[in-house]
This record gives C-alpha cells, sequence and structure tokens, in this order.
C-alpha cells in the first residue's frame, strides 16, 4: 500500500506532503505518525505542506487531529510551508485550523520545536529543583 | 449563454475525488484563472465531489466552460442519485454533519464560489451546481 515517508531526526519526526492525497492516505498517515510518536518517543512532529497545492476540509481535519493527538502523547505538531491561496482559501472555507501551530518555512519550523523542547526541559529542572 | 466546452468525470470511488480535483485544476488554468481562484474552484470541487460520493453513494461530476459576453466561467454540476437532502436548511448550516466530516462541504464550498445553486429531493438525488468567473 502507498504510504508517505515520515523521517526522523533525533526527537523530531519529519513528513513532507507531496502528492494530491487520497482520503485513505491521509488517514494512513494520522494513524502511521502517532503510532511512530509513541514508539520512537518523539517530542515534535515537523508537517510540510509547501508541494500541496490544495488543503480541503478532509485533509484540514487531518492535520488538526495529527496535532491533537500528538499533544496528547505529550509531542508538540509544527505545519510548515503553507501556500498563501492555501491560506485564503482555507480561511474562507471554515477551517482556521485553531492549536495547529504554523511557520513559513522548514528551517523556522524546527526552531520553534527546538524552543519548545529547550522550554519544557527548563519548566522540568525548575519543578524539580 | 453559449456553453463552449463541456464534458463530465465519474465520481464512484475515492480516487475519483483526487481525478476531479486535478481536472478542474487544468480547467481552471485552461481559463486563465489566477492561482487564488484556481485554489478555491479545486477545493470546492474537492468538496462536492466528496459528498457525492459519502453521501450521495457516487454520481458524476459535469463541467461546463461559459463565455458571457467580456468574460469566462467554469461551471460544475456534481449529480447524485442518493437519498437525498431531507433537511436543506440545516445540510447548509456550518458545522452541521452527518457523517464523518466538519460540516462545512456545501457551507464551505458555497463561499469559494460565485453562483452556487442546489436540487434535491428525498429517495431521488442531488444536483449541486457551481460557477466561479474569471
Amino acid at each position: 500500500m502507498e504510504r508517505i515517508p515520515i523521517l526522523r531526526m533525533g526527537q523530531f519526526l519529519l513528513v513532507t506532503i507531496q502528492v494530491d492525497m487520497r482520503d485513505q492516505l491521509a488517514l494512513q498517515l494520522q494513524e502511521d505518525l502517532t503510532e511512530q510518536i509513541s514508539r520512537l518517543e518523539a517530542k515534535g512532529v515537523l508537517i510540510d505542506i509547501s508541494a500541496l497545492e490544495l488543503v480541503d476540509s478532509f485533509i484540514g481535519r487531518m492535520i488538526a487531529n495529527i496535532s491533537a493527538m500528538a499533544r496528547m502523547l505529550d509531542a508538540e505538531t509544527v505545519l510548515v510551508g503553507m501556500r498563501p491561496a492555501v491560506a485564503i482559501t482555507l480561511v474562507e472555507l471554515g477551517l482556521s485550523l485553531p492549536g495547529v501551530h504554523t511557520a513559513l518555512d522548514v528551517e523556522r519550523g524546527m526552531a520553534r520545536l527546538r524552543t519548545h523542547i529547550l522550554d519544557a526541559d527548563t519548566h522540568d529542572a525548575d519543578h524539580e529543583g | 449563454m453559449p456553453i463552449t466546452k463541456a464534458d463530465s468525470l465519474p465520481i464512484r470511488g475515492e480516487p475519483d475525488i483526487v481525478m476531479a480535483r486535478q481536472g478542474v485544476r487544468k480547467l481552471t488554468q485552461e481559463i486563465g484563472f489566477g492561482i487564488v481562484d484556481q485554489t478555491k474552484m479545486v477545493t470546492a470541487a474537492s468538496e462536492l465531489a466528496r459528498n457525492a460520493l459519502v453521501y450521495g453513494r457516487g454520481g458524476e461530476m459535469r463541467w461546463e466552460i461559459h463565455v458571457e459576453g467580456a468574460r469566462t466561467g467554469l461551471r460544475l454540476h456534481f449529480i447524485d442519485q442518493g437519498p437525498g437532502i431531507p433537511d436543506l436548511k440545516q445540510a447548509m448550516t456550518d458545522g452541521w454533519t452527518s457523517g464523518t466530516g466538519m460540516g462545512l462541504g456545501l457551507s464551505g464550498a458555497k463561499r469559494l464560489v460565485n453562483e452556487f445553486a442546489i436540487e434535491t429531493a428525498e429517495g431521488k438525488g442531488t444536483r449541486v451546481s457551481v460557477t466561479r468567473w474569471k
């Protein structure tokens, strides 16, 4: 079966969506990602959608779900690379993805994830000290 | 209102939603829509094709290129022979869903196009027509 590859980079998981996804493929990604977050104890997930020419309500819901599920597994999700036309269309469609963190590109997204984990570590240290 | 070109695509399974998106993308490019207008029309098509499949148990997408004076537009009809929509007002409400979606399909698609029409009859099916002009 066709699958979207998930790359591991230290504590982070990296997903680049490059195909026009069928609904089934989107659901499979949701399942694969949550499984890998748990198994690899990942602290962050970066989803790059810069190649996507369209995000409809189904794909939007999948992204919102991944973000919520990751949060419950103690991982932060950052969505990067959304095209301006996609952002305009999503908001008009009525889907503004509340609770989903975004960054303009992969580099900024990684920086955001690193800061988040650093903050979390500092809090833990404060708490213990 | 002359139609200069028309055809149809079947909507029988999930891959057909992707085919509908790609077909509409090509048509909007042919007409010369800008990137935002292209994206809006393709997204509307994706929502309506999925509705026809999930709620209407499949059907077809008919497309027509209309030329009206100086303007050109793309009209899409999503036609199914499914159960129809018993409460259209409710179905057009944001957030209302009878299935697995977010309930943005119909109301969301309407916001992405210039013209929107829907005909539905219980037990006979649904026909949603949308148009976007250049």
